[in-house]
């Protein structure tokens, strides 16, 4: 077996179904955990104030812009960026259609990758640099964030050598990457791109059942 | 680990529920929170970031408690145990650095209630005997009088008294049956007595009867502030047999942040049980009485006055329009301060910060922030301050940074705006 059908066949088998199972128990682990039910008289619904406190959340309040504009602009151009290439990249689309399911969506033209690619990494090194420069993150950082954000670059990194598909090697590099990368994902901070919604939502219940709306 | 730190540990885990779990999971150390935090702000020290005030919890779930936890301890990857130096390193980020406002819940991205988290870890410190002198002196008085400040149903007779001679209005104690009993601040007692007579003006023309408990006149929950349910719930319980005794139907939380949240949220949880009789907040039942023509506006104050959102009733409380519309119609001239409502800041003396002289230096230099809202306001006389713990320590920090302006409380300013009582004027 060659080394790009080890990457792209078992060893991404193996990586999915840890990413996959790994996911799972980590959120319904967290949700098994238990929580009393609230007998408060409620003012309001805790439903409606899950799903507003998960929206609120995506959107950032201008008064506190003086420090958060920096992670505002590099989180959603990171996040965004990444979306767009791992759910449009003509190489994913090939991919995930090959092994996973017909996707029905076009893919993004070269230029698109390009600006997507572009707008990614410029958010993950704005992220990055940040963490390392600013008293406040270096003093809450921990090593699961470092290895998280290197992870991250080196897939995308290696993805964007990968793109001519002018060489095997390169593109199994990037495979290799990113199945490290679906493994270490479960057991990171990583998982924030699943727990985020228990979270939001767990603080907007609350203010729901208050009869909050902010 | 020792005995303090095993205690605190367990009782970490105790209150980690899903809720606190699903906040562990989703922070992403992005510091955003301590933009929110006015201890941060004032200071700029990175150890006030709130996030990092969670550390030691955090710690004891992600090594105890998480999923995975016990594959990364075999693997000699969980953190390691949280020590009692480091629950005391900790001690001051917990009790005298945080007031419980929480504003960075409003900032986070993951919408992380660091707040109510705090809360929970102080179960931990309180279970472990490492709590702030001051908090422990104020238990201590809880205990012999059911006031933190040591006020005495004597006391409290003394100032009633007073209050009906001054408005010449009878104020019952332990009334039957009662509309209402009402629950005070041992602030609003002894500094504030005015208060008193303003209930009694305002539920007089109302038409309503109320009552005070000689037995459960004390709103303010020192449990709740240092952390230990058990001692909350002693407290509650004193208010709650009380009202069920009198067979009262409301029962008013006072112009007080937290006691509003520890009995009308956290009460029943806590009891766990739904009382018979329903809380409702002063500003609450203020502003269904206006709307419904009980207590109607009269002359309006001129002052150019502005008002502060106590957290725990406006941020965490739900209570956001109605101080707004009670003071829009007894105010001719009410500006808000840039920032106000539910971003508001803090007193800086929230959560038991204010019942921490530890805290005392800490605290001025937090409400500075509050100063500059207050200097952003032109030619401001009078600041609106609806909760007694707050109105303290606004007297002090306008004290400390020398201005001169007029602290008010809202129901005292609803009672001197109060539209002449046509039923007086004629019998005058």
């Amino acid at each position: 077996m060659s080394y790009i059908e080890f990457v792209e066949g078992p060893l991404f088998l193996i990586a999915a179904t840890i990413f996959v199972l790994g996911a799972l128990w980590r959120v319904i682990g967290i949700i098994r955990i238990g929580r009393k039910k609230d007998i408060s008289p409620p003012k309001g619904s805790e439903a409606i104030g899950f799903i507003r406190g998960n929206l609120r959340h995506f959107l950032p309040r201008g008064i506190f812009a003086r420090r958060t504009w920096v992670h505002i602009v590099g989180g959603y151009g990171f996040h965004l960026g990444l979306l767009a290439l791992i759910l449009f990249a003509a190489p994913h689309i090939v991919f995930i259609d090959a092994r996973l399911f017909a996707v029905p969506w076009p893919p993004l033209p070269r230029w698109g990758f390009i600006i997507a690619a572009d707008i990614a990494f410029a958010g993950l090194i704005v992220l990055w640099v940040r963490r390392i420069s600013d008293p406040v993150m270096r003093l809450i950082s921990d090593w699961d964030d470092h290895i998280g954000s290197w992870l991250t670059f080196l897939v995308m990194f290696t993805g964007c050598l990968a793109l001519q598909e002018s060489h095997v090697f390169l593109r199994a590099t990037h495979m290799l990457f990113v199945d490290i990368w679906l493994i270490y994902f479960p057991f990171s901070r990583l998982m924030h791109a699943f727990t985020f919604f228990l979270s939001r939502g767990n603080t907007g219940a609350t203010y729901g059942r208050k009869g909050m709306s902010l | 680990m020792t005995e303090k730190s095993e205690i605190a540990v367990a009782k970490f885990l105790e209150h980690t529920d899903s809720e606190a779990a699903s906040f562990f999971e989703a922070c992403v150390h992005c510091g955003e929170c301590a933009d929110a935090c006015q201890f941060y702000l004032s200071s700029g020290a990175p150890k006030y970031t709130p996030t990092y005030k969670l550390r030691p919890m955090e710690r004891a779930y992600k090594r105890d408690k998480a999923p995975f936890s016990s594959l990364k301890k075999m693997l000699g990857l969980a953190p390691s145990p949280v020590t009692e130096e480091e629950l005391y390193e900790w001690e001051t980020l917990v009790y005298d650095s945080c007031n419980m406002c929480g504003r960075c819940t409003l900032v986070c991205p993951m919408g992380i209630d660091i707040a109510g988290t705090i809360r929970k870890m102080r179960e931990g410190y309180a279970a472990a005997g490492i709590v702030p002198e001051g908090l422990q002196r104020s238990a201590e008085f809880v205990e012999k009088t059911s006031s933190p400040m040591g006020v005495t149903i004597k006391a409290l007779k003394a100032q009633i008294k007073h209050q009906e001679d001054a408005t010449g209005i009878k104020i019952d104690v332990d009334k039957q049956g009662a509309d209402y009993m009402a629950i005070f601040s041992s602030m609003e007692i002894m500094g504030y007595p005015e208060v008193l007579g303003a209930y009694a003006k305002l539920f007089k023309r109302a038409g309503l009867t109320w009552t005070i408990s000689s037995v459960a006149y004390e709103a303010t929950n020192v449990g709740v502030q240092i952390g230990s349910t058990p001692m909350a719930k002693e407290i509650l319980q004193r208010v709650v047999d009380a009202a069920e005794a009198l067979e009262v139907k409301h029962v008013i939380s006072p112009e007080c942040g937290h006691a509003y949240g520890a009995i009308r949220w956290a009460g029943p949880n806590m009891m766990g049980r739904q009382f018979k009789f329903e809380v409702v907040h002063i500003i609450e039942l203020l502003d269904q009485l206006r709307r419904e023509g009980k207590i109607p506006a009269g002359k309006k104050d001129s002052r150019r006055m502005t008002l502060h959102d106590p957290c725990q009733i406006v941020r965490r409380g739900g209570l956001l329009k109605e101080p707004r519309k009670l003071l829009d119609e007894s105010c001719s001239d009410f500006i808000e301060m840039k920032g106000a409502g539910v971003t508001n800041f803090c007193c800086g003396g929230g959560g038991g910060v204010s019942a921490n002289p530890r805290a005392e230096e800490v605290k001025t230099a937090a409400f500075s922030l509050k100063v500059e809202q207050l200097n952003g306001v032109k030619d401001l006389e009078a600041v609106v301050v609806p909760c007694g713990n707050c109105r303290t320590v606004f007297e002090d920090g306008l004290d400390a940074y020398d201005m001169n302006l007029e602290v008010i409380g809202l129901s005292e300013l609803i009672a001197a705006t109060l539209e002449e009582d046509p039923a007086s004027q004629g019998t005058g």
